[in-house]
């Protein structure tokens, strides 16, 4: 039972990453039709911005600052610079462009930091919380973690529901020929999505390296399960998003605790058959709501 | 099936063929190496071609498809020792049944959501030869042994050899499916593809052709597999990774999505730009960790590039340059497209796509890839 406590509540912790990939992935998914596949990429990036900073001034909040805002400006400069061209061609041509964008970081990190690996500070303390004599599983970083993805999720919902600027963009989602009848300008709702999740894959990556280490491909597998993450929940819904990371998170948590050594080799295929089975049940992810596909 | 444009395919393949053998005897053991290692790439993607350019159905798993052809190979010849042909063609029968199951499972996902299975079944699947190491070797994978033939005596190179057995698996390939996309089957792939419920109506079995689609794609991934596990003399899950699926789509796309002579080109330029660059940087006495990620700087640069320069893929641009825009004229369409569903690269949107797309001002895009030559 303890165990059982354990597993769920690590689960959650790094469910929340996964979350919060999975609902940067949601936010450009809802404006251009797109998946970033640079998402892991660009957190990487700024996480090693990060590093540099907290090396430098020696202050943890200080780089956690410049890794949000190194988010902000690369999602920006993404969009505007190599995704905007691609507006109205081919589909996959901007995959491919984001595919080539991670590719270029991950070389860029490597001339400028290295390949190896560097371990990244943690806000709070890393040693497991007790609750009275019973280990819980997880640290005060751990709980760190969750509330601030939690916080970000939250203020997102806030600004679309309450703020003109979330009307547009879910107007902009909903039908952007109308959205721009009625004088949205949808080019700057879908760049605003691109420095939303910039920011939230800048916030997942600080969140994330100190436990995975920083290297120039150290997101791919996060990116993979926020991936996954999204596609469980629906890539439409941000509530999706954050309840696909939330499950897998806890399953993979599950099965790397109660299968062992073979549970972790087996990561993968765990999120697999797990995909599958809901893609089996709703081919449009969990939370796909009653649209359905046009003819 | 046409039967007169045969010919032309099969007098492009002599051609093809010809080259590769002079060059190889040309070039040293290294090019030899490239040489199959293109036509490795060129056997996958051209199968990824298919699926994705002509049935719509998007493919990031193609990697674990070229994991279990070369696991096949890699057992076969460890414990049977059978004659290479007879390898090859049981790999691609067993990656055509796990093609099936994969394309029966895929039938109903569309756009992201299929990228999103197979992209996780290209990482799961090589994971298992880590979780069982006793069969699948582990880590350090399956040694394959594989020689020239006695006939070619004993100073024949190795890489010379496998550069020959690559590239006729790659030709026969190629040439066989341009003519299966000439035929009825790509037929149903292209309607499919552009309306299913339109397709359905014309009689099309919709879920067969998209199944398929898969089975060809996976057979194509499984025979470059058993090439890999030949060249490389190893199968090792660490061949299998994320980025070899994303390089072999990319691939497609880069040369120009659902066109052979694409799938060429896109492999021409995902194998030799990074080599190119890694000789211009080692060159330059660079340091190891600038020299190290040049390539992979210029491979992404280069990926971005092609994409903004030529929306259509290389084989876009061959032909824009070439002047045979007049062989395909754009018409417009009407797109199966919904939120949710990725429209097959290289067509025009239809006007009211609920895709929130500035799209209005678009002139319609002269789409190219509807015969495979």
């Amino acid at each position: 039972m303890v165990e059982f406590l354990q597993f769920t509540l690590s689960g959650i912790s790094f469910g929340m990453i996964y979350a919060a990939i999975a609902l940067s992935l949601v936010l450009i998914w809802r404006g251009t039709r797109l998946l970033n596949f640079a998402q892991g990429g660009m957190a990487m990036f700024t996480t090693y911005i990060a590093i540099e900073v907290i090396y430098r001034t020696g202050s943890y909040w200080t780089g956690f600052a410049a890794a949000l805002a190194a988010g902000v400006v690369l999602g920006a400069v993404a969009e505007l610079a190599v995704i905007r061209p691609t507006l109205g061609k081919p589909e996959l041509n901007a995959v491919i462009i984001t595919i080539g964008l991670l590719v270029l970081l991950e070389g860029l990190a490597g001339i400028l930091y290295g390949g190896q690996y560097r371990s990244f500070p943690a806000a709070f303390s890393v040693t497991g919380l007790r609750a009275g004599s019973t280990p819980l599983g997880v640290s005060r970083f751990d709980v760190f973690v969750a509330l601030a993805v939690l916080a970000a999720t939250l203020l997102l919902a806030i600004g679309f529901r309450y703020t003109s600027a979330g009307l547009r963009m879910r107007a902009a989602a909903f039908n952007a020929t109308a959205a721009r009848l009625s004088g949205i300008r949808v080019a700057r709702v879908i760049t605003l999505g691109w420095v939303l999740a910039g920011l939230l894959g800048a916030l997942a990556g600080v969140l994330v390296s100190p436990s995975t280490f920083l290297y120039p491909d150290s997101m791919d597998s996060i990116f993979v399960l926020g991936f996954t993450a999204a596609v469980i929940g629906g890539l439409d819904s941000p509530v999706g998003a954050v309840v696909g990371g939330l499950l897998l998170g806890v399953v993979l948590s599950y099965a790397g605790g109660y299968l062992g050594s073979q549970g972790s080799d087996l990561t993968a295929l765990v999120a697999l058959v797990i995909l599958v089975v809901v893609l089996m049940v709703r081919p449009a992810g969990i939370f796909s709501g009653a649209r359905v596909r046009r003819v | 099936m046409r039967a007169q444009s045969t010919p032309r395919v099969l007098g492009a393949a002599l051609v093809v063929a010809v080259v590769v053998v002079v060059l190889s005897i040309k070039l040293n053991s290294f090019r030899d190496y490239q040489i199959a290692e293109i036509a490795i790439e060129v056997t996958a993607v051209a199968g990824l071609t298919v699926l994705t350019g002509l049935s719509g159905q998007v493919s990031l798993g193609n990697g674990a498809f070229m994991a279990i052809g070369a696991y096949t190979t890699g057992l076969l010849l460890l414990h049977l020792g059978w004659p290479f042909i007879a390898v090859l063609v049981v790999a691609a029968a067993v990656t055509a049944v796990t093609g099936a199951v994969v394309g029966a499972a895929a039938a109903r996902l569309h756009g992201p959501y299929l990228a999103g299975a197979t992209l996780l079944l290209g990482v799961a699947l090589p994971s298992v030869a880590n979780a069982y190491p006793g069969v699948f070797g582990g880590d350090q994978g399956l040694n394959v042994v594989f020689t020239t033939p006695g006939f070619l005596g004993v100073n024949f190179p190795l890489t010379r050899w496998q550069a020959w057995v690559c590239s006729a698996v790659a030709l026969v390939t190629l040439v066989l499916l341009a003519n299966l996309s000439r035929s009825r089957v790509g037929r149903n792939w292209r309607a499919v593809r552009d309306d299913e419920v339109a397709a359905a109506l014309a009689g099309v079995n919709v879920a067969r052709a998209r199944i398929l689609a898969f089975v060809v794609s996976a057979s194509c991934a499984g025979m470059a597999g058993a090439l890999l596990a030949i060249v490389t003399e190893l199968v090792a899950p660490g061949a299998f990774t994320i980025t070899l699926s994303i390089a072999l789509l990319t691939a497609a796309v880069i040369g120009g999505l659902g066109t052979l002579p694409g799938a060429v080109w896109g492999s021409l330029l995902v194998v030799l730009v990074p080599t190119y660059a890694t000789d211009v940087a080692t060159s330059h006495g660079l340091s190891t960790s600038v020299a190290s990620n040049i390539p992979i700087v210029a491979y992404g640069a280069v990926l971005i590039l092609v994409m903004l320069v030529f929306p259509q893929g290389i084989q876009g641009g061959v032909r824009w340059l070439l002047g045979f825009s007049g062989v395909s004229p754009a018409r417009p369409r009407r797109t199966a497209s919904a939120p949710g569903a990725t429209p097959p690269a290289g067509q025009p949107p239809a006007l009211l796509d609920s895709s929130p797309l500035p799209r209005e001002g678009n002139p319609p895009q002269p789409h190219e890839k509807e015969d495979t030559q």
